[in-house]
């Protein structure tokens, strides 16, 4: 197959790249072994919400962290780049409404009840916004085994919040007519496109409210109809109506992922779902062709004159690390940046410690091209984005999406300006 | 009694160690989405496989599964789901009982003999009301499911008295499939006008029989086997030749390229091995074509819109749809994909009356979208979808074929 550009991978990051380049005339082909992360995380866009300190702007704390992190993917972007790649964001995904910006940093309530820093968020989040407190109930739905209003509240209303302001929270819990027990988050996210059912929720929901208060739900409030199902919910209950993100699958990031496919769809580009990279074809220093697993007994040449990659980290199978200690990229087989010597420890005891592998992945130059062992690019037309990228501790920081996004957005930015 | 599985085999239900439960299949699968009477592809699959034995299968929702395959090409992960679904279907099959209803319907080249010879009677007989209720009666296959009408004629007879073109000057090989050679030969012989017109001569092997795909879809796993090595028999010389094989049948092609390689554990069967490395869906072999400047492009404007639907199965190709990209090359025919990922129908899974109601739930965005275009005609390369569209709609639907010899201005 003939494409202008490839991009491997169909997370945030691969999306994003996807996209900008059809929508900048390449002949754009995405490939990817699965469906990414978006389904498995929250749809705020999380620039930069810890550097450890909790961080109130992310446009403001930014410059510092670059500085003290040059091996950090965002010390390859400018803050005008990153400014840049939001915006186009949120008119790309006008259909969910994200505010917020770079300048202040939103505090919206996880499931465990922590107030977490996130720049940009759907407009479906923002009446969670904590920073000038509150009073809150969170819903719980019986059926629903993964969302507890009580955890979510008792946390909540100790959290100590930078502005000092208060936060009381309490749960509600609804019976939920006619929803089967041991159900998930889709199925409620179905079940709230119906009417009679958020109908039914929200006149059962209504004699238990106090006035003052707003009323979060699990991020289940509909799924292609989801600002009709909120809008009603707001005029029933007469109050702001929100949702807090929480286990897979996330819905919020279904519809985050339907938006952008289907923009890439409306931009001309390709679409190739379930293919596996499994090698490359590389001449004088460029990259000619992906080498890509076809369902018959026989691989198939995805031939380009751009390539990203955008394959995520270890536990999407971008970087390999083996039995014998030794780690690998696994299309390019790039070295692999942060990794230390076998005979040094790479992981320490407990789970939330700062384990020495944790920054592991591909170095860049500051066009965002892999470099090879000699530190230079190890080819001229091949970019990376997202989780494959050194340096970074997005669960640490709470930088995951905006790093996607950013380096998504900056790699086809790049390749576009070689096309023109 | 345990067996044990080596090789591939092994490899694809060793795949559910890989399942780390993220739910991205569940979020795909279509029949979860419609109906709580299947729970879903990693529930019934990477998670209940583990509790499943040689001898006992313990969920008989499983069934609810209709096979269409988007979990395997959505997850992440590389698991094997709807092989390993597949596999455990048929050995729950085996344990309760294959209904007369399942080993009847699967058998779509035998349907095909039968109903060839007596053409009007068959076809009176399956649109007769009174005639589909006692079907449904009896038989448990819904009154309003799609039939396929016969037509009274092969693509084999065709193919044998069509004389190949002088002016050829390469020649690729034709598996046209059981639907093709009984229900659709005009779709096999505007396939061989649209490649003849592209300077091929079109071998038609003699002989060629169904894939097995229905038998394995129903839990015939045995008699599946069968078809599918005597199929890939009759193809394995032509390839071994060098010749590249096209299909118009999308599930079909699929069946050759892996399914029977990994739901029927033939890894070991050298014919199939080198068929697969030869075969082509049709529209992927035209934009290949194309790509190397090796397709003629000498299309008239088509000033119509089509609703262009690609069959869940044509995901299992991992090729992404090359249809739009063929489409592409055809001045003033405007497409509206679909995004529906499915139909319903899955083979013959929606002509069962338990499960027609999903079926139909299933497909109904994608009827949606189809009536909404106000479209005369609607493409999709899969032919069962294509029987169930237009049963929907009422919408005619024809392969993507069809538009190109349209384009191409071809006849005969």
């Amino acid at each position: 197959m003939k494409s202008d550009a490839v991009v491997v991978g169909a997370g945030l990051s691969g999306l994003v790249a996807a996209l900008r380049l059809a929508e900048g005339g390449l002949k754009t082909t995405l490939v990817a072994q699965g469906v990414g992360s978006t389904h498995l995380s929250p749809a705020s866009i999380d620039v930069l919400g810890y550097t450890p300190e909790l961080v109130e702007s992310p446009a403001g704390a930014l410059p510092a962290f670059r500085t003290e992190h040059p091996e950090h993917p965002y010390a390859c972007l400018s803050l005008e780049l990153i400014e840049e790649s939001v915006a186009w964001f949120r008119e790309r995904t006008e259909i969910l409404g994200y505010t917020g910006s770079l300048e202040e940093n939103l505090l919206v309530p996880t499931a465990a009840g922590v107030p977490a820093p996130t720049a940009i968020v759907p407009a479906s989040m923002a009446a969670g916004d904590l920073r000038s407190g509150g009073h809150f109930a969170f819903v719980g739905l019986r059926a629903m085994k993964s969302f507890h209003p009580a955890y979510l509240a008792e946390n909540l209303v100790q959290a100590k919040l930078p502005s000092g302001a208060a936060v009381e929270a309490r749960a509600v819990l609804v019976s939920d007519p006619g929803v089967e027990p041991d159900v998930g988050a889709l199925d409620y996210a179905r079940a709230f496109e119906d009417p009679a059912f958020r109908r039914a929720v929200a006149s059962e929901l209504k004699v238990h409210l106090q006035p003052g208060e707003s009323v979060g739900f699990p991020a289940v409030l509909g799924l292609d109809r989801h600002a009709e199902v909120r809008r009603e919910l707001e005029d029933a209950l007469e109050r702001p109506v929100f949702e807090v993100p929480g286990l897979p699958p996330s819905v919020p990031g279904i519809r985050l992922f339907r938006a952008l496919r289907a923009a890439f769809r409306r931009a001309g580009g390709r679409w190739v779902m379930g293919a596996m990279v499994v090698g490359a074809s590389t001449s004088d220093g460029s990259v000619t062709s992906l080498s890509v697993r076809a369902a018959a007994s026989r691989t198939s040449a995805y031939e380009g004159r751009w390539f990203v990659l955008a394959t995520g980290g270890f536990a999407s199978g971008a970087l390999h690390l083996d039995s014998y200690g030794e780690v690998r990229e696994t299309v390019f087989g790039l070295p692999v940046w942060g990794v230390p010597p076998v005979e040094e420890p790479r992981f320490l005891p407990g789970v939330f410690d700062d384990h020495p592998m944790a920054k592991a992945g591909l170095a860049v130059d500051e066009r965002l091209r892999p470099l090879g062992p000699d530190g230079a690019a190890a080819f001229d037309n091949l970019f990376a984005a997202g989780a494959v990228l050194a340096g970074a501790e997005p669960w640490r920081e709470r930088s995951g999406n905006g790093l996607a996004l950013a380096t998504g957005f900056a790699a086809a930015s790049h390749i576009l300006e070689d096309a023109s | 009694m345990q067996t044990v599985e080596t090789g591939l085999a092994e490899l694809v239900r060793g795949s559910l160690d890989h399942c780390v439960k993220c739910t991205i299949c569940e979020t795909f699968c279509p029949v979860s989405n419609v109906t709580p009477l299947f729970p879903g592809p990693k529930y019934a699959g990477p998670q209940a496989e583990r509790f499943r034995t040689a001898d006992a299968t313990f969920d008989a929702s499983l069934d609810y599964c209709s096979g269409c395959g988007i979990c395997t090409t959505v997850c992440p992960q590389g698991v094997k789901i709807a092989e390993i679904n597949a596999k455990a279907r048929a050995r729950m099959k085996a344990e309760r009982g294959i209904p007369l209803r399942d080993r009847i319907i699967a058998r779509s080249s035998l349907m095909g003999k039968i109903g060839t010879p007596v053409a009007p009677l068959g076809n009176w007989f399956l649109q007769n009301r009174a005639f589909r209720a006692l079907l449904e009666g009896v038989l448990r296959i819904h009154r309003a499911a799609p039939m396929p009408r016969f037509a009274g004629r092969t693509f084999q007879a065709w193919a044998r008295r069509h004389p190949a073109p002088a002016s050829a000057t390469r020649a690729v090989v034709y598996f046209h499939g059981c639907s093709t050679n009984y229900y659709e030969p005009r779709l096999g012989e505007m396939t061989v006008a649209v490649l003849e017109h592209n300077g091929f001569r079109v071998l038609v092997p003699r002989g060629q029989d169904c894939c097995g795909l229905p038998l394995q879809s129903n839990g015939l796993m045995d008699d599946a086997r069968r078809y599918v090595r005597r199929l890939a028999s009759t193809l394995a010389p032509y390839a071994r030749r060098g010749y590249d094989i096209v299909a118009t049948s999308t599930s079909c092609g699929l069946m050759l390229k892996r399914e029977a390689i990994e739901m029927l554990d033939l890894e070991d069967d050298e014919d199939l091995r080198v068929v697969s490395s030869h075969v082509y869906d049709i529209c992927e072999y035209l934009v290949w074509l194309h790509e190397r400047g090796e397709l003629r492009t000498d299309f008239r404007p088509l000033p119509i819109t089509v609703p262009y639907h690609a069959p869940c199965q044509q995901a299992g190709h991992w090729m992404g749809k090359p249809a739009l990209d063929l489409f592409a090359l055809i001045p003033e025919l405007t497409v509206e994909e679909s995004d529906a990922d499915c139909c319903g129908i899955a083979g013959t899974y929606g002509l069962k009356a338990e499960k027609y109601d999903s079926a139909m739930a299933v497909g109904a965005r994608l009827f949606d979208q189809v009536r909404a275009a106000g479209s005369e005609l609607a493409s999709c390369d899969s032919e069962t979808c294509r029987w169930q569209i237009e049963k929907a709609t009422g919408v005619p639907s024809v392969h993507p074929i069809e538009v190109l010899y349209r384009a191409y201005g071809l006849s005969g």
